[in-house]
């Protein structure tokens, strides 16, 4: 039996919600009829709007994909004016003010507390410059991502950017492909770094070459959620440029047809491959989907790669200043969480417009990076008051931390993640001593097993847990140790559950004290935890109260909005929902 | 009426008649149960994997774990509350800190509505 949702897409969905949304933009929230408010919420996704959490009934989240994080130095300033006009909620966020963006783990941008009403002119203004919310959640072709200076990066195998344009075009707003059993991400990078992390994407393209010819090698079926983390697999398959789109096409038909509609815990494509295998779907895809022959796979650079790699050697994530093809640099601006408040948005878009940028990009670390910047105005746009905030060469616990959106919003989250994560960068950078030469290093803080912060691929994973302290419930975190991506990639292993909030950054000061005093010479401290058994890891470091004080570890009871001054339910300034 | 029961949002919420009424992360105790060894499950709830009704009673199957002993998995049906007059909808939701019994249930319990 199809599920529930399938049922309310076969109503309506995909291109024709907008006409509906925008009725009830005109009518009011009280519009939509209080029995249609689930169907409703789940059908405003496929438009990038996401209803927020009880206690924030009628208003809602907007994500904007842009593809391969890019904007232009206008579009950008159209996001910061966005969300400082609409974004703003009830009560301020005590580290990040009243206004702000997110920059998420898949290039997209999300703001919070967008009421119904302001939909229309929101979508006016963002169409108007060239921006758009359509699938940017729901079930069908999401943000593509990659690199986000594909065609400037002077490391590059292959501009990939005239390609994912064409996807993004050909894709969105496509009625074949608008109604698929599931979200299907996609990556297609051409850089060296690796920075499209095809790994844990539905479907990607990584760089390759095949007789002598550059393109891309296929994977499908990778993804971190719900405990059940898979790397994509490669189906043996080349594509160019040229061929690209159609395989693309081929295999988010493939996936249409044959995903599980009946089962939405099961149908994501990377549990159709676990049940197929890598032959099968190839040969599902030659027989059924394209109308040539399919090559086999090339040969890769995933030797090379860098980015999220914990590589000792190389840092591949786009901070700090690098050399563009055509001769200009690119600045990578370390964004702590990705969060950024509206004002500031704004100021960096003057700024790169100042310098004669032409391009803003975001990346996969909730990064952002002004492109274009010319050798002789390097060190004046170097010395901006705003880039001592948003650093070019940030601490390493500031740069390498990444945070979900967690319990003020998010209905899955177990734990308060965002501003945590804020004060542990803070504690660690104030107070840890870094072992000399770690100059990356990686926190990713996720609220639940979800993993939008990509917990799974970290050199210190953090997932959101529950747990009894003097027999009252806190805020705690299973923490994982090991992962990244790189030329191997490896999903970290979980070998310590259940830690008390107030606990977490103790436990890295002690880990970091042991890596400094065990290590090899030379090795990163992926490679120190790898030489280690599971057996070895539990246990290698204590969890240990410090001085880090933690606000929010006793908020385990739900809220209208943790940091209001009555966040009892009842308080709630919206409108019921019932 | 009929009474529309599902999980909503990946699960994260047990929607009752489209108001979200009973939410994930909160701790559950529960007693007699076969999901570990302890005698009472320190549960945290994760996910709502099914939901059913048994009239007058809400129940559903929840993915999490234990926070005392760290076993995962699904529970068996637990009530989440009751919709006693199914014409005037109103849900009463069971606290989630007083104590539990999941019960297994013998026929299917998957109707999307009753």
């Amino acid at each position: 039996m199809a599920s529930k949702v399938e049922g309310w897409k076969d109503e309506v969905y995909g291109e024709e919600v907008r006409d509906h949304l925008f009725r009830f933009a005109e009518e009011g929230w009280s519009a939509i009829p209080d029995e249609e408010h689930d169907a409703w919420f789940e059908r405003f996704k496929w438009w990038g709007l996401y209803h927020q959490r009880k206690g924030q009934e009628s208003y809602f989240m907007m994500r904007v994909g842009t593809p391969n994080g890019r904007m232009t130095p206008e579009q950008l300033r159209v996001v910061g004016e966005i969300a400082r006009d609409y974004a703003t909620g009830p009560v301020d966020n005590p580290e990040f003010g009243d206004a702000y963006c997110d920059w998420t783990t898949r290039q997209s941008i999300q703001m919070h507390w967008i009421q119904l009403q302001d939909v229309p002119e929101i979508f006016e203004k963002l169409e108007a410059h060239g921006l758009s919310t359509i699938q940017a959640c729901g079930d069908s072709w999401r943000n593509i991502v990659g690199s986000p200076m594909a065609g400037r990066d002077a490391d590059e195998h292959i501009d990939a950017w005239p390609v994912i344009k064409e996807l993004n075009e050909t894709f969105k707003g496509n009625d074949d492909h608008s109604n698929l059993p599931r979200k299907w991400k996609v990556a297609v990078t051409g850089d060296t770094r690796g920075s499209g992390q095809a790994e844990i994407n539905d479907l990607g393209f990584e760089p390759a070459t095949k007789d002598g010819r550059k393109g891309f090698n296929v994977t499908v079926g990778g993804g971190l959620s719900r405990k059940e983390p898979r790397f994509a697999r490669d189906i043996d398959v080349f594509v160019t440029p040229d061929t690209l789109p159609d395989v693309a096409g081929g295999l988010s038909a493939l996936f249409r047809d044959n995903g599980d509609r009946d089962d939405r815990f099961n149908a994501r494509i990377k549990f159709l491959v676990d049940e197929w295998g890598t032959e099968k779907l190839r040969r599902v895809l030659q027989e059924e989907y394209v109308d040539f022959e399919l090559p086999s796979a090339g040969e890769n650079l995933r030797e090379g790669y860098t980015y999220n790699s914990g590589r000792s050697d190389e840092t591949g994530d786009y901070v700090g200043v690098h050399d563009q093809v055509d001769g200009q640099n690119f600045v990578g601006l370390s964004v702590l969480v990705g969060r950024m408040g509206a004002e500031d948005v704004i100021e960096l878009a003057d700024l790169a417009e100042k310098y004669g940028s032409e391009l803003v990009g975001l990346t996969q670390r909730q990064n952002i990076v002004v492109a274009d910047i010319a050798d002789e105005d390097l060190d004046e746009f170097l010395a901006e008051d705003l880039l001592e905030h948003y650093s070019p060469d940030p601490h390493p616990f500031m740069r390498g931390s990444i945070a979900c959106t967690g319990t003020e919003y998010c209905s899955l989250s177990i734990v308060e993640t965002k501003n945590r994560m804020v004060r542990y960068a803070r504690w660690l950078k104030n107070n840890v001593e870094l072992p000399e030469g770690l100059t990356d290093f990686h926190i990713h803080l996720s609220g639940c097993t979800a993993s939008c912060a990509q917990p799974q691929i970290a050199d210190i994973s953090l997932r959101g847990m529950k747990t009894r302290k003097d027999g009252e419930p806190v805020e705690a975190f299973d923490i994982g140790l090991g992962g990244g991506l790189g030329e191997n990639p490896q999903f970290a292993d979980w070998v310590e559950m259940r830690v008390a909030a107030d606990e977490v950054p103790g436990y890295i000061e002690n880990l970091l004290g042991i890596y400094e005093e065990r290590r090899d010479e030379g090795e990163s401290f992926r490679e120190f935890i790898a030489r280690h058994t599971d057996d070895e890891l539990n246990g290698l470091a204590e969890p240990e109260e410090t001085s880090y004080e933690d606000p929010y570890l006793g908020n385990t009871k739900l809220t209208w909005y943790p940091y209001a001054d009555d966040s009892d339910m009842d308080a709630a300034p919206t409108p019921a929902d019932d | 009426m009929t009474t529309s029961v599902h999980q909503l949002d990946d699960g994260a919420w047990l929607s009752v008649n489209d108001s979200r009424e009973v939410n994930v992360s909160d701790l559950w105790w529960l007693a007699r149960q076969d999901f570990c060894d302890c005698e009472m499950a320190d549960f945290l709830a994760e996910g709502f994997v099914e939901i059913g009704v048994d009239h007058p009673d809400v129940e559903g199957r929840v993915a999490g774990q234990c926070i005392a002993c760290g076993e995962s998995g699904v529970t068996d049906w637990v009530t989440l509350g009751r919709v006693v007059d199914p014409d005037e909808g109103e849900f009463y939701a069971v606290d989630p800190t007083s104590v539990h019994v999941p019960e297994r249930r013998r026929r299917l319990a998957r109707p999307a509505e009753s």
